[in-house]
């Protein structure tokens, strides 16, 4: 457990021009292959040399850009810790970076113990001596200081609920376990009572999870990116939006040359806005890199606010700006709404974007301006609107846990009916693991107390 | 008056299970061995069920054979039935379960013991060990008989002022109205050795003339037995039955009425009880609403009408015993012929000792079996072997012989007692072992064998057949994963297709074939694939192949695992000396003096922070 693959964010958390998600160990530089494409084709982090820095993208499984990012490379021995280091600098602040870390962490790397990376530091005689007694400061403290924090936020309500997942988790080990153990006593385990079980534990993790996404949305905020071609009326939205004349509005496309951003708050959570310059080809020098930076924070953006304009239609300009931004999460709204002339029909916007939300208002007017804010609220928190009400505030560590157990548990029910018994148990055992991260107990022996408490068995 | 009555290299005390293993090791090994015992009669004696075997405890008789044990081959020749139980549950939880004929058991135990060089037995009390400067020196008889020697092994099991409760009657005994040694226990204290007490207890016996078994399900062994020892030959015995019966309302009854006549309630049992081995009074009190509980009737042995009553572990009085049985269908008319009883003795707080068993207070003195607060012959017997080499080895001056969590269950077990708290007696369950899909009783001398052999502990005999059986896997295995049926071949179409098997898109090696549930490796050599080997190489071969993934996953967890493992804590670690631990962890790791850093992480209250302060701790002293 002390020599594997570890991550961690290794920045202050909190807003912040740029979040380092630092990893550590032998040979992790190979290990980001299948995480991160490089912007110039057919390169490799691990075929540059040590203390570079690579432009590119972290993926996710199915090669969809999560994040832009540099990354920097330190080979073994010559890093802070003395082990390969990779450190993935994410723009756009903790939440980018949070992405990121989740997507290492699903690859097979493990959230770094606090003061992990300086203990390794130290023991790869990276630090001198002298410095152990501050190293070890640095591990108390951050680990009394993660303690403190767990326990506060797992106090009350949420303990009983992370409890009775325990208890439904243990009681299907035990199930399990107690007929292996006990062939003479106790029968085989009732399936259907096993996965039915599971089902509930699923359903509980799984609001547990979202939960916890939407404490993260409401505590670390999002940013969205107000995107569409030249005098559309971004920067008008953006003046509502904020309650005040920010951007310059003028009816010049081409007005706005570069990202402006403020912080507002929509029902709650609060959000990083920023306006872009219309994007479009241009020979303008100054407009060119406005341009260019424009189509990165885009890229970056949590969500993106798609303009179009009613009254010039969709065109070809609308069209291409979409191919470009297809792939990320998008509210489309329609502005100019107020004027009388639409050139914009219903079914065509659907065909154009089906599934997406569409809003139909005007920026300047503030017409749908309400609406614009509940599609927003509705898309961050989506699917993750759990019915219990649930109140959750846990740490990317103990979520990460909440992540692994939903996962080993859905392992555990679509091996149920096929896989022995005891290769269930690898499963079950590793999704008690996870869980007993959080509240720091053994539920493997729990779940042995319970074969004895549960069933009747002695000889 | 005390004399001089020889010197040996290795003195172990008690003869059951563990004393037995630890002498036939260290004699094997070459070390003079004297073996004491209060009375030879009584070794290899099974003073509780007539059975050896079942979930882990058959996985542990599998590595004490392949350790070069005795157990698996004793109970090849003594038993009365054999089954193979879980066979559903998955290849690492199958096991094998043997009924014993305990007479037999003992007589062929007590053969092999006489017929082994090195080895000498004597009937006699230990009442006194003795050190020089915290070194074993030599061992002391209550007749005066003075044994100088290298090690000692205690193995006393229950013995250890014993005292055998039934119902308000309690007297100074061990089991089988033997007498049990009272001055050892004060002289362990003497030595500054932690003492508890625990309590177990065992059900009345019946004459099998008097049960009706008409009244009862037959519960036959196996149609083809097959054997414990891997070098035994093919198993031909004749197979006896045991007995189902159950306890009904009528028996709860009589239980409820006489409550407070059990010992457990009236508080003169003080020592804690086996949860997995609760009496039969505290089932009805605990499971008050079933109505019933399986009663296993076992014969225990082929020349005895004694028939033990599995499940109903009683310390009742005897007239209530009585009452009890005579109310369970089939036993209506029974005669009891030995009451049931409890017993209370003390045991060795184990997290004393070193995960080579050695006590810590003494260089030399080494405990294994219940002595150790564990229960179960197999247990026992397996911590006797463990000692029994390291005694040994000590007399050599040589390095301890330690098996890890992920090498065998005995591992496992060693690692737990002298790692965890334990406030009831000790008993292996398939759930504590992490790795268990790759600890299977099937695999157990592919595992053990050859670490055995290097201390001197394989017969050429067993070495032979080891090595054999080896090199056939090994060229099987190469061989299937090298040959390819293809698509094309009409016979192996044919016969997919029978099975309900896919068809063949593209060239399959045989090993990856296998991998179908549906094909199984017994039906290679009817399609000319394979030759007809030995069962137990085939069933090896198609369990490597089928659970490949899984047995993986567990060997990369296992990397990881002894990566911590082999991060050592010297000896002397002072452990006041390292800053910043916290107070708890501070306390548990002068508790259990872990060995490693891997058994370090695992006591409770050593949290992960304490391990990165010990690391940093450890490289810091290692710069100096
Ligand atoms: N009628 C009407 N006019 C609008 C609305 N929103 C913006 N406009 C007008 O459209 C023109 C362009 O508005 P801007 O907000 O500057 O547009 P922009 O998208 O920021 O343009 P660039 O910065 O040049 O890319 C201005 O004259 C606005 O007054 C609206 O909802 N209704
Ligand atoms: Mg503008």
């Amino acid at each position: 457990m002390y020599e594997d693959d570890i991550a961690a964010i290794s920045t202050p958390p909190g807003e912040g021009g740029i979040a380092i998600v630092r990893l550590s160990g032998n040979g992790v530089i190979e290990k980001m292959n299948p995480l991160f494409r490089p912007r110039r084709e057919g390169t490799s982090l691990a075929g540059r040399p040590s203390h570079t820095l690579t432009l590119g993208w972290i993926i996710d499984d199915r090669g969809e850009i999560i994040d832009e990012v540099l990354v920097g490379i330190m080979k073994c021995p010559r890093s802070y810790t003395g082990e390969d280091v990779v450190e993935i600098n994410c723009h756009g602040g903790s939440l980018p970076a949070r992405r990121c870390l989740e997507r290492v962490l699903s690859a097979g790397f493990r959230l770094a113990e606090p003061g992990e990376f300086t203990r390794r530091a130290y023991l790869n005689g990276r630090l001198d001596i002298s410095q152990a007694e501050a190293v070890i400061d640095i591990i108390r403290a951050k680990s009394d200081k993660g303690m403190r924090l767990a326990q506060q936020q797992l106090s009350g309500m949420n303990f009983s609920y992370i409890a009775n997942l325990e208890d439904g988790l243990t009681r299907i080990n035990a199930m399990i376990e107690a007929s292996i153990d006990f062939p003479d006593e106790v029968g085989e385990p009732d399936y259907d009572e096993v996965e039915g079980r599971l089902q509930e534990i699923l359903s509980k993790l799984d609001s547990l999870i979202n939960a916890a996404r939407r404490a993260e949305v409401y505590r670390e905020g999002i940013s969205i990116a107000i995107c569409g071609k030249p005098n559309v009326g971004k920067s008008t939205l953006l003046n509502t939006l904020l309650r005040k004349e920010k951007a310059i509005v003028t009816e010049i496309p081409g007005t706005t040359r570069d990202v402006i951003e403020d912080y507002i708050n929509v029902r709650g959570i609060p959000v990083k806005i920023m306006d872009t310059a219309g994007i479009r080809f241009t020979e303008d020098q100054v407009e060119k890199i406005g341009v260019e930076r424009s189509r990165e924070a885009i890229k970056a953006a949590d969500l993106v606010l798609f303009l179009l304009d009613v009254e010039t239609g969709i065109t070809a300009e609308d069209r291409e700006i979409f191919s470009q931004i297809h792939t990320q999460n998008i509210i489309v709204m329609v502005n100019k709404e107020d004027l009388i002339e639409k050139k914009i029909d219903e079914t065509s916007l659907k065909g154009m974007f089906p599934g997406l939300p569409i809003i139909r208002g005007s920026a300047r007017e503030e017409i749908g301006i309400d609406e614009l804010e509940e599609s927003i609220e509705k898309l961050v928190l989506s699917g993750q609107t759990g019915s219990d009400n649930l109140e959750i505030m846990v740490s990317t560590r103990q979520r990460s846990a909440l992540e692994r157990a939903r996962q080993q548990v859905l392992d555990t029910r679509d091996g149920l009916r096929e896989a022995p018994l005891d290769c269930l148990g690898v499963d079950l055992g590793g999704a008690m693991e996870a869980l007993g991260e959080i509240t720091g107990k053994n539920l493997k022996e729990e779940a042995i107390d319970r074969i004895f408490h549960d069933f009747c068995i002695g000889k | 008056m005390i004399y001089q009555a020889g010197n040996y290299d290795v003195v172990v005390i008690g003869a059951g299970h563990a004393g037995c293993e630890a002498a036939l090791a260290a004699a094997r090994m070459g070390c003079s061995t004297l073996m004491i015992t209060l009375s030879i009669q009584h070794i290899a004696l099974m003073p509780c069920n007539p059975s050896i075997g079942g979930p882990a405890k058959a996985q542990v008789v599998r590595e004490i054979d392949a350790l070069g044990g005795e157990m698996a081959v004793n109970i090849d020749k003594a038993n009365i039935q054999i089954r193979m139980i879980n066979t559903g549950k998955g290849p690492a939880v199958q096991a094998l379960r043997a009924q014993a004929d305990k007479e037999e058991y003992h007589r062929e135990m007590l053969r092999t013991l006489e017929a082994t060089p090195n080895l000498s037995i004597l009937m006699a009390e230990v009442d006194r060990i003795e050190t020089e400067n915290g070194r074993i020196s030599g061992v002391v008889t209550r007749t005066g008989a003075r044994f100088g020697c290298q090690a000692v092994v205690i193995t006393s099991g229950t013995y250890l002022k014993g005292r055998v409760i039934i119902g308000d009657v309690a007297f100074d005994s061990g089991p089988g109205n033997q007498i049990p040694p009272m001055r050892l226990s004060e002289n362990l204290k003497e030595l500054g050795i932690e003492l508890g007490r625990f309590k177990t207890g065992t059900p009345p016996r019946i004459d099998s003339r008097t049960v009706d078994f008409s009244k009862m399900i037959e519960q036959p062994g196996d149609p083809q037995p097959l054997r414990f020892s891997f070098i035994s030959p093919r198993n031909e015995r004749e197979q006896l039955s045991c007995w189902l019966t159950r306890s009904n309302p009528e028996t709860h009854r009589i239980v409820m009425e006489n409550i407070e006549r059990a010992p457990l309630f009236t508080g003169i049992i003080k020592g804690r009880g086996p949860r997995y081995c609760p009496s039969f009074e505290d089932k009805v009190v605990r499971f008050s609403h079933k109505d019933n509980h399986q009663l296993f009737v076992e014969p225990e042995g082929r020349r005895t009408n004694e028939m033990y009553v599995q499940g109903l572990n009683t310390s009742l009085p005897e007239d209530v015993q009585l009452q009890v049985l005579h109310s369970i269908a089939g036993l209506e008319h029974c005669r009891m012929i030995r009451t049931g009883y409890a017993i209370e003795y003390d045991y060795v707080v184990p997290s004393q000792l070193r995960l080579s068993l050695e006590t810590r207070q003494v260089s030399g003195l080494f405990t294994a079996g219940q002595i150790n607060g564990t229960s179960g012959y197999e247990e026992a017997a397996a911590q006797g072997i463990i000692a029994g080499i390291n005694a040994a080895l000590k007399a050599r001056e040589k390095e301890p012989f330690i098996l890890k969590r992920s090498e065998a269950f005995i591992g496992v077990m060693i690692d737990d007692l002298v790692t965890k708290e334990n406030d009831e007696p000790y008993r292996l369950l398939t759930s504590r072992a992490e790795y268990r899909l790759l600890l299977r009783q099937d695999n157990a001398d592919l595992r053990l064998t050859e670490k055995a052999h290097a201390i001197g502990l394989v017969t050429s005999q067993r070495w032979d057949i080891f090595r054999e059986k080896k090199e056939l896997l090994d060229r099987e295995r190469a061989r299937l994963q090298e040959e390819y049926v293809l698509p094309l071949d009409s016979r192996m179409a044919k016969f997919l297709a029978d099975k309900d098997s896919a068809p063949l898109r593209d060239r399959i090696s045989l090993w990856e074939l296998l991998r179908r549930p549906e094909i199984k490796i017994e039906e290679y050599p009817a399609l000319e694939l394979m030759e007809e080997f030995d069962l137990d190489v085939m069933e090896q071969l198609e369990l490597q192949a089928k659970y490949e993934g899984y047995i993986r996953k567990q060997e990369d967890q296992v990397r990881r695992f002894e990566k911590m493992e082999a991060r050592k804590i010297p000896e002397d670690m002072n452990y006041d000396e390292v800053y910043g631990l916290a107070f708890e962890a501070l306390q548990k790791l002068n508790a259990v003096r872990p060995a490693s850093i891997g058994q370090a992480s695992r006591i409770a209250g050593v949290n992960p922070a304490d391990i990165n302060i010990l690391l940093v701790f450890l490289e810091k002293k290692r710069r100096k």
